[in-house]
């Protein structure tokens, strides 16, 4: 990432205007063109700099309330397949491989969001038929102390 | 919870993914949508004011930047949970931070440019808490795609 970039991407992580021209008035306050930020936009998205220039929903104050972390404990040697086929399903945002620990065997996690607390208990029923694990727990968030997103 | 009809729901399941980087986007979304760039615009203010709307803007990949992340869990009492929360809040290095009660009831996700700074963060954490955290990292990134699906 260069220093223009660095730059656009300061000005606009907390969210572009809402304007009719939004780009041209971010490239206005950094002496550049609107065709150039929309180009560089473009090409740190091809880069995988930035995953994806949209909106970030406020999911709760919508109704989709329910919000659970599935982890599953998953034999070392499925890990590969297993994760794949997890990360398959529509459902799942989110889908990391973690080590295990003192106290802590649990190596597979998975992020489903949804309406219901009974709705990401079917999803998460559906991957444990699927894949064939059967320990696994689902957390479901009670309170969100922070959501940020990554910043620079 | 905000009231969406399905002209904002129709917004919503768009702007997550299909945001036009285009010169006028909010009168291109409207011409997809059937609708005119004031409506669009109006209806984004009202879905931002709200919160059903938290930011239109890059999604940072933080892999691409360097750096490294981790998913940190601490059981704590009760009745410590909201100065424990607040204290991990402190830190702009920490992107989520959740209560989901289990054997571990506060989880929180770290980023840094470096793995010092997150067992520097920890550290500090641990002797101001007096707790036990634990440190998951990510070994492998399977995926990333929040999309929700607003029905």
């Amino acid at each position: 990432m260069d220093e223009t970039e660095e730059k656009i991407i300061k000005l606009t992580q907390n969210g572009i205007p809402l304007t009719p021209s939004p780009f041209r008035d971010i490239a206005s306050s950094l002496g550049l063109t609107e065709e150039d930020v929309v180009t560089r936009i473009e090409a740190m998205q091809d880069k995988g700099i930035i995953r994806r220039f949209g909106a970030s929903i406020g999911h709760r104050d919508i109704g989709i309330i329910a919000n659970a972390m599935c982890i599953w404990n998953v034999p070392d040697g499925q890990v590969e397949d297993v994760g794949s086929t997890m990360a398959s399903f529509e459902e799942v945002t989110h889908c990391y491989e973690r080590p295990r620990c003192p106290g802590w065997e649990y190596n597979l996690f998975t992020m489903v969001h949804s309406y219901t607390r009974e709705d990401c208990e079917e999803v998460a029923a559906r991957i444990s038929q699927a894949t064939g694990i059967m320990d696994y727990r689902l957390l479901f968030s009670e309170r969100e102390f922070k959501k940020t997103g990554i910043r620079l | 919870m905000i009231y969406l009809d399905d002209v904002d729901k129709t917004i919503l399941n768009t702007i997550q993914y299909d945001f036009p980087l285009d010169s006028r986007p909010y009168k291109k979304l409207g011409e997809r949508l059937g609708i005119s760039e004031d409506e669009v615009i109006r209806r984004l203010g009202r879905l931002h004011d709200e919160g059903a709307v938290r930011k239109i803007g890059p999604v940072i990949n933080r892999n691409s930047i360097g750096g490294t992340s981790t998913l940190v869990a601490v059981n704590v009492p009760d009745e410590r949970i909201d100065e424990v929360a607040s204290y991990i809040n402190e830190y702009t290095e920490v992107s989520h931070n959740y209560l989901r009660p289990d054997r571990y009831n506060i989880w929180f996700t770290l980023s840094a440019s470096e793995k010092g700074r997150i067992y520097e963060i920890l550290d500090e954490l641990k002797a101001k808490t007096g707790l036990e955290f634990i440190n998951l990292p990510t070994k492998r990134l399977f995926k990333i795609g929040v999309r929700f699906n607003i029905r």
